[in-house]
C-alpha cells in the first residue's frame, strides 16, 4: 500500500516536470491525472475502517460522488470556451478551496481536539483559513473575469481587509501561545473560517484587470498551501508534497507575472496603482485609418507582426485574426505574433487563443526575442493591447507604469491600432504610442474590422 | 509490509523543504505557452485535499449523518476540481499538439 504512494508521488513530481516539456506536456498530464486516481484509491482503502462502523454504504457512498464529480468535471472542461478559460480554472479553484473548509470543519468539529494536541489544531486552523481565502478569493475573480458588476472599491473594504487579517492572526497567536486555553478550538475554528471568507471576498475585490495572471497565480499557489498542510494533518506524504508542487508552480508562475509588469507581488496584491499624475493629461494627436487603407498598407508589407491583448478574446477575434494570416501569406508576406508576458487575463492567455485558432507555433514569438529588431517589420497591428506597448513605461519617469517591459511597437516602420474608443488601457495612463508619427488607429470592433481587412486583401 | 509511518514535526519540515527545492526545480524555466496549462494541471493536482474527505468518508459510520452530508459535498467539489482540471488541461494541450502535427506536414 505504501509503495502506491510512493509510485503516485514520483508520478506527480514526473508529470509536473513533464508538463513544462512543450514534446512531453499531454503525457505529462496523463501522469499526474493517473498519479492522483491511484493515490486516491490508495486512500480510500487504507483509510477504510470497518471497525468505526463504515460498511458498503461507505464505499458504494464514495464511488458514487467521485463518478458524479469525474462526469460534472468532464462536462465542464469539454463546454467551456477557450476564451473562457480563465474563468473556469478560478472556479475550480474555488471548488477545491470550499472543499477544503468543509474538511478542515468537519475534522476540527467531528473529532475533538486536546489542548495538548496544539500542532494539531494550528494545522487544522491554518488550512481552513487558507481554503477559505481562496474559495471566496476564487469566486469574486471569478466573477470578475465573466465581467460581472460587482461593488465599487471603497477605502473602507480596503481597511476592513486589513482589520480582519489582523484579527486572524491574533485569533491564530492566542490559540498556539495562551499557557490555557482562552477560547474553545472548536469556537476559533468557526470564528477564524468564516473571517478567512470575508476576507477572502475583500481582499481580491481591488485587484483586477491586468493584475489578473498574477492573482490566479497566486490563488492557486495559495491552495497549493492548503493540500500541504491538510498532507501535515492527515500525515499524507502524497498530499503534502502534491500541495507543495502545486504551492511552488504557483509561487513561481505569481512572481514572473508580477516580474514582467515591474510590479511588486505586495503593491499587486493590495491593488494599488500609483494615479498620481493627472499633468501628463494632454490633447493627444490621433490619426485614424479606414480598414481599406489598412487593408492596402498590409497589401504592401514584407514582414508583418500582430500584437494581440485581451481585446483580442473579448471581440472572439482569434479565427478571424488567423484567416487574415493565411491571406497575407499568400500573399507573400511574413506574418508573426508577438506576445507579452502578461497579455490576457492569465499567464499565456494568447497562446491558448492562437492554438485554439490553429496559430502555427513558429509564428508565435515572446517578447524578448523580437523587442530589438522591431525595426524590420513594415506594419505592426495591435490588436486590443494598449498597456503592453506603451512607449511611456520608457520614456517617462513619472508614468505609473515607467519601468515595465514593454513591446517595442513604435519602433516599426508603421503601426495600426485597433481599438474600440478612446479608452485608456487598465493602467489608466494615456497611451504615448497613439501621437507618434508612425502610428494610426483604426477605430472598432477588432473582429469586424479585421473580417474588412480580410475582404479587401481578397479583392487586391 | 505493513509498517505504520508517523511523521514527526521534524520528518515533516524534511520532506517540506526537499519537495520545495523539487517543486522549483522542476518547473523552472517553462515556456510561455505552457504558462496556462502548467496552472490549470497543478490546480487540478491541488485538488487531492479531497483526499482529507475521503479519509472521513471511509471512516465514519452511516448514521452520523451531518458528518456524511458534508464531507460528501467536500469530496464533490474536489473530485470536481481535479477532474475538470485535469480535461481542460488536456484539451488545450491536446490543441497545441494538433497543431504542431499539421506543420509537420505542410
Amino acid at each position: 500500500m505504501e509503495f502506491l504512494f510512493l509510485i503516485a508521488t514520483l508520478g506527480l513530481i514526473l508529470g509536473l516536470k513533464f508538463m513544462g516539456d512543450p514534446a512531453k506536456a499531454v503525457l505529462g498530464n496523463a501522469v499526474a491525472a493517473t498519479s492522483v486516481v491511484v493515490a486516491l484509491i490508495g486512500v480510500a482503502i487504507k483509510s477504510y475502517a470497518p471497525a468505526a462502523g463504515a460498511g458498503t454504504f461507505n464505499i458504494v457512498l464514495v464511488a458514487c460522488l467521485l463518478g458524479a464529480g469525474t462526469i460534472i468535471g468532464r462536462l465542464l472542461a469539454v463546454r467551456v470556451p477557450m476564451t473562457g478559460m480563465p474563468q473556469l480554472v478560478a472556479m475550480l479553484n474555488g471548488f477545491g478551496g470550499l472543499a477544503a473548509v468543509i474538511i478542515a470543519l468537519i475534522e476540527g468539529l467531528a473529532h475533538p481536539i486536546s489542548d495538548d494536541m496544539r500542532t494539531t489544531g494550528g494545522l487544522l486552523l491554518l488550512s481552513a483559513v487558507f481554503g477559505g481565502v481562496a474559495f471566496t478569493g476564487s469566486l469574486v475573480a471569478h466573477a470578475k473575469l465573466e465581467g460581472k458588476k460587482l461593488p465599487k472599491v471603497k477605502r473602507i473594504h480596503i481597511r476592513a481587509a486589513r482589520v480582519l487579517l489582523w484579527t486572524m492572526v491574533a485569533l491564530f497567536a492566542l490559540y498556539m501561545l495562551a499557557p490555557v486555553p482562552v477560547v474553545p478550538f472548536t469556537t476559533v475554528l468557526l470564528l477564524m473560517a468564516v473571517i478567512s471568507l470575508v476576507y477572502g471576498a475583500l481582499f481580491t475585490l481591488p485587484i483586477g484587470g491586468a493584475d489578473m495572471p498574477v492573482l490566479i497565480c497566486f490563488l492557486v499557489a495559495l491552495h497549493g498551501l492548503v493540500a500541504l498542510l491538510a498532507g501535515m494533518f492527515f500525515q499524507d506524504t502524497v498530499m503534502l508534497i502534491g500541495g507543495v508542487l502545486v504551492g511552488a508552480t504557483g509561487i513561481l508562475l505569481t512572481l514572473q507575472m508580477s516580474k514582467a509588469m515591474n510590479r511588486t507581488l505586495r503593491s499587486v496584491l493590495a491593488g494599488v496603482i500609483k494615479r498620481d499624475t493627472p499633468g501628463s493629461e494632454r490633447e493627444q494627436d490621433i490619426r485614424p485609418i479606414s480598414a481599406s487603407e489598412t487593408a492596402s498598407l498590409l497589401a504592401f508589407s514584407r514582414q508583418v507582426a500582430i500584437i494581440p491583448g485581451y481585446g483580442m478574446a473579448v471581440s472572439q477575434a482569434q479565427g478571424t485574426c488567423q484567416e487574415m494570416q493565411t491571406a497575407l501569406e499568400r500573399m507573400g508576406a511574413t506574418v508573426h505574433y508577438i506576445i507579452h508576458p502578461v497579455a490576457g487575463r492569465m499567464p499565456g492567455h494568447m497562446n491558448v487563443l492562437l492554438a485554439e485558432a490553429n496559430v502555427a507555433y513558429e509564428s508565435i514569438l515572446s517578447m524578448e526575442d523580437v523587442n530589438d529588431m522591431m525595426g524590420r517589420y513594415d506594419a505592426v497591428l495591435v490588436i486590443g493591447a494598449n498597456d503592453v506597448v506603451n512607449p511611456a513605461a520608457e520614456t517617462d519617469a513619472d508614468s505609473s507604469i515607467y519601468g515595465m517591459p514593454i513591446i517595442r511597437a513604435h519602433a516599426a516602420k508603421q503601426v495600426i491600432v485597433l481599438k474600440r474608443g478612446m479608452a485608456a488601457g487598465y493602467s489608466g495612463e494615456m497611451n504615448l504610442l497613439f501621437d507618434r508619427a508612425n502610428c494610426r488607429l483604426l477605430f472598432g470592433d477588432a473582429r469586424s474590422s479585421l473580417r474588412t481587412i480580410i475582404d479587401e486583401l481578397k479583392r487586391i | 509490509m505493513e509498517f505504520t509511518y508517523h511523521i514527526t514535526s521534524i520528518d515533516g519540515l524534511f520532506i517540506l523543504a526537499m519537495s520545495l527545492l523539487l517543486g522549483f526545480e522542476v518547473i523552472k524555466n517553462v515556456p510561455a505557452v505552457l504558462h496556462t496549462p502548467l496552472m490549470s494541471g497543478s490546480n487540478a493536482i491541488s485538488g487531492i485535499i479531497l483526499f482529507g474527505g475521503l479519509i472521513q468518508l471511509m471512516s465514519t459510520p452511516p448514521d452520523r449523518v451531518w458528518v456524511l452530508l458534508f464531507s460528501s459535498i467536500a469530496v464533490l467539489l474536489g473530485a470536481i476540481n481535479i477532474a475538470g482540471g485535469f480535461f481542460v488541461t488536456h484539451r488545450m494541450l491536446a490543441m497545441f499538439q494538433v497543431k504542431k502535427r499539421d506543420t509537420n506536414k505542410a
